[in-house]
């Protein structure tokens, strides 16, 4: 009886020691909730779901005073990815704060362009290339297609394009089957 | 290691090599004009060297290898740059991409060309001999075999080289003709492999269906220490990981390559292109396609790269009625083309123009049954109708818990479904799907940080303004040099009528 005090006090020593250590040397900075929900984002920053990029509005998620479904980028998958990591129903996209689009990227005319900086000054993540009285340009790679340099242009000298298909971006399609007959359909032509 | 091992599943398939293998390889007619794609193989796109006026001779690089895993594509001909823009290509897609079209000149003018001594080499020079000469593997996947040639970071020491010249796939017989009339070149070209890796033993793993192969072969190895060795007659015994496991027994771990096992394997006609390159100088201009099907003469043709299909078509004698679709490849692994005006590149093992016997008739898809079917020819050794299920409702995650990734769409499960279900598309398209989904997140990623750099960035500035301004007004941003002035002003205005005071009430009001 003597020794299974002994044992088991030694027992919940150790085990509150090694609680201790794990507690100080695997702290945990920060809300990591706001880091999965950021990770799901999609990072557009183009501030659709009303507050100022994709963080903000994480953040607020994962406060409880925005709802899941108001990240027209994200998409539905986004909605799921969200409901899923949060144990919430997913839910349609509200429309108020926009539709799902597909891929864009800004292009600047470049004839057009009076080097004002104003969507420079814009852009969310410093895609856009220039100096004062300088034309302008968007570095496509670095365009998250988010439209905040569409309205501050004087001249409406940028435009949305859609994102090129080019052989390194094609994807198999989901294979079609025919409603009719059941055969599988050409997944080019689908 | 004398004895066979086998592989999980397999088919035996129908073969239809007969009717393109009795003839001997024919070379083609210089076609007037070559497009010749800049992406011929797996990797980075190789960067223009020329642009349109220019002239070119044959063999002369006219796109470089960008980046470790490239290769280099020249001239198949001479004559003078058309354009360089994008034209369509072999693709399953139908979509344009980058190539240098060529009129050609018809003089066949070559680059200098200078055979080298391998032995005398440095390994690293070598490899870098056979990256330029756009030397990849010729067995239908067009990976630069000067990536595989080099061990490190794989294994130690190569235990077995393997020579690949099993062709499994029905219709094609481009590789067995080359093994039987160019026997003596593959195996120059397997010298220096060989001088290259050091392995132990190496093995030329080819399948029973070609005696006549297996002797030429045998009889070119006489003296050398490489083995021939017959493997049965299965599709698909000549895929990477199912040759290796036929030869030497060994099983590739999943996500990882042969070589990390200590098995490197090239296709036979990827070690001809290595002997033309160092032992004559010559870099891969061509290469030999197996066209048949419903075609008036099948026969093997060595094509220059670029030459458009309709024009080898033409050399045997044209079409045969009842042409459906005109696939590049096997028809088991092949995908079908949108026309046949596009370029033979250096994956163009065979061009089948199908007729409606060679295609599986159109029926009705049915639901799985799981029967277990698939599960009983995976050469991978997975669960195919798992596999299917997690595919179809797009759940990514659960299908690469059934290893989605070790799939090698040999086709042989969609080929036995008694429900007829185009299994493959399905994991082609999961693949796709995961792969974009990492591209995407990739994307996200370099925006977070970007936007991050900005917010940082703005941040900086506003607080380097407000230095600016306190520095330019010292006195008036500064509260403690602020109080005695205020001090002063108060006493001022005591002792001064009326205007005075105004001012120091306005001072104070600034610095509260």
């Amino acid at each position: 009886m003597f020794v299974a005090v002994i044992a088991l006090g030694v027992l919940a020593g150790a085990s509150g020691l090694l609680l201790g250590f794990a507690a100080v040397r695997f702290r945990v900075e920060g809300d990591p909730i706001v880091e999965k929900i950021d990770a799901i984002l999609p990072q557009t920053q183009c501030g659709q779901c009303g507050f100022a990029g994709c963080r903000p509005y994480a953040e607020a998620i994962a406060a409880g005073e925005a709802d899941i479904n108001q990240c027209p980028p994200g998409g539905e998958g986004g909605i799921a990815a969200l409901a899923e990591l949060l144990g919430r129903d997913p839910k349609p996209l509200n429309p108020e704060n926009g539709a799902e689009k597909p891929k864009m990227v800004a292009v600047i005319d470049e004839q057009n362009c009076i080097g004002c900086t104003l969507c420079i000054q814009a852009c969310p993540v410093d895609a856009i290339l220039g100096a004062a009285k300088h034309m302008h340009t968007v570095i496509a790679r670095e365009c998250t297609g988010c439209e905040l340099c569409l309205a501050p242009c004087p001249v409406d000298c940028i435009q949305m394009v859609p994102v090129a298909q080019t052989i390194a971006t094609w994807k198999w399609t989901y294979p079609v089957v025919d409603a009719k007959t059941g055969s599988p359909a050409e997944a080019s032509v689908a | 290691m004398s004895g066979l091992f086998s592989f999980h599943g397999g088919l035996k398939t129908v073969r239809h090599k007969t009717e393109s293998n009795r003839e001997a390889i024919r070379a083609s007619v210089l076609p007037q004009r070559l497009t010749v794609p800049l992406r011929q193989h797996i990797g980075a796109i190789a960067k223009p060297l020329v642009q349109a006026g220019d002239r070119v001779l044959k063999g002369q690089m006219i796109g470089q290898p960008d980046g470790y895993i490239s290769a280099a594509v020249h001239a198949p001909t001479s004559g003078v740059v058309k354009a360089v823009d994008q034209r369509p290509v072999p693709h399953p897609s139908g979509l344009p991409d980058w190539c240098v079209t060529i009129d050609s000149d018809g003089e066949e003018r070559w680059i200098a060309r200078e055979p080298v001594d391998y032995r005398r080499l440095h390994p690293s020079a070598l490899r870098n001999l056979l990256r330029n000469a756009g030397v990849v593997g010729l067995g239908g996947a067009a990976f630069p075999s000067a990536v595989k040639l080099n061990l490190s970071g794989h294994c130690e020491r190569l235990e077995t080289l393997i020579l690949n010249g099993a062709e499994c796939e029905p219709w094609i017989t481009c590789d067995d003709r080359i093994m039987r009339e160019r026997a003596a070149e593959i195996v120059a070209g397997l010298h220096v492999m060989v001088h290259l890796l050091e392995p132990r033993e190496v093995l030329i793993g080819i399948e029973d269906d070609k005696p006549e192969a297996i002797a030429a072969m045998t009889a070119a190895c006489a003296g050398t220490g490489y083995a021939v060795r017959a493997v049965p007659t299965r599709y698909p015994s000549g895929s990477v990981k199912q040759l290796v496991r036929l030869l030497t027994g060994k099983e590739t771990p999943v996500d990882s390559l042969p070589v990390d096992v200590g098995v490197q394997c090239f296709n036979v006609a990827t070690a001809y292109t290595v002997h033309r390159a160092v032992e004559c100088g010559e870099p891969v201009i061509s290469r030999i396609v197996t066209i048949a099907g419903h075609v008036n003469q099948p026969r093997n043709i060595e094509s220059l790269l670029g030459a458009p299909f309709a024009g080898l078509v033409a050399q045997c004698g044209g079409y045969r009625d009842g042409v459906e679709r005109l696939i590049m490849g096997g028809p088991m692994m092949g995908f079908a083309l949108h026309s046949d005006e596009v370029p033979v590149t250096k994956a163009t093992n065979c061009v089948l123009a199908a007729g409606a016997a060679e295609l599986a008739p159109e029926q009705p898809v049915m639901p799985c049954i799981r029967c277990g079917a698939c599960v009983e020819v995976c050469p991978a050794d997975l669960l195919p109708q798992q596999l299917y299920w997690h595919a179809r409702a797009k759940e990514f995650d659960k299908a690469q818990d059934y290893h989605l990734f070790s799939c090698i769409e040999c086709g042989c499960c969609s080929y036995v479904c008694p429900s007829r279900i185009p299994l493959v598309q399905y994991y082609r398209y999961a693949k796709n799907e995961i792969w974009a989904q990492e591209k995407e997140k990739q994307k996200a990623e370099l925006a977070r940080q970007r936007h991050q750099a900005r917010q940082e960035r703005l941040e900086r500035e506003k607080q380097e303004r407000e230095a600016k301004l306190r520095q330019k007004a010292p006195p008036r941003a500064e509260p403690n040099a602020e109080k005695p002035s205020i001090e002063t002003a108060v006493a001022r205005a005591k002792a001064a009528p009326a205007p005075s005071l105004a001012t120091a009430a306005g001072t104070g009001q600034q610095t509260d």
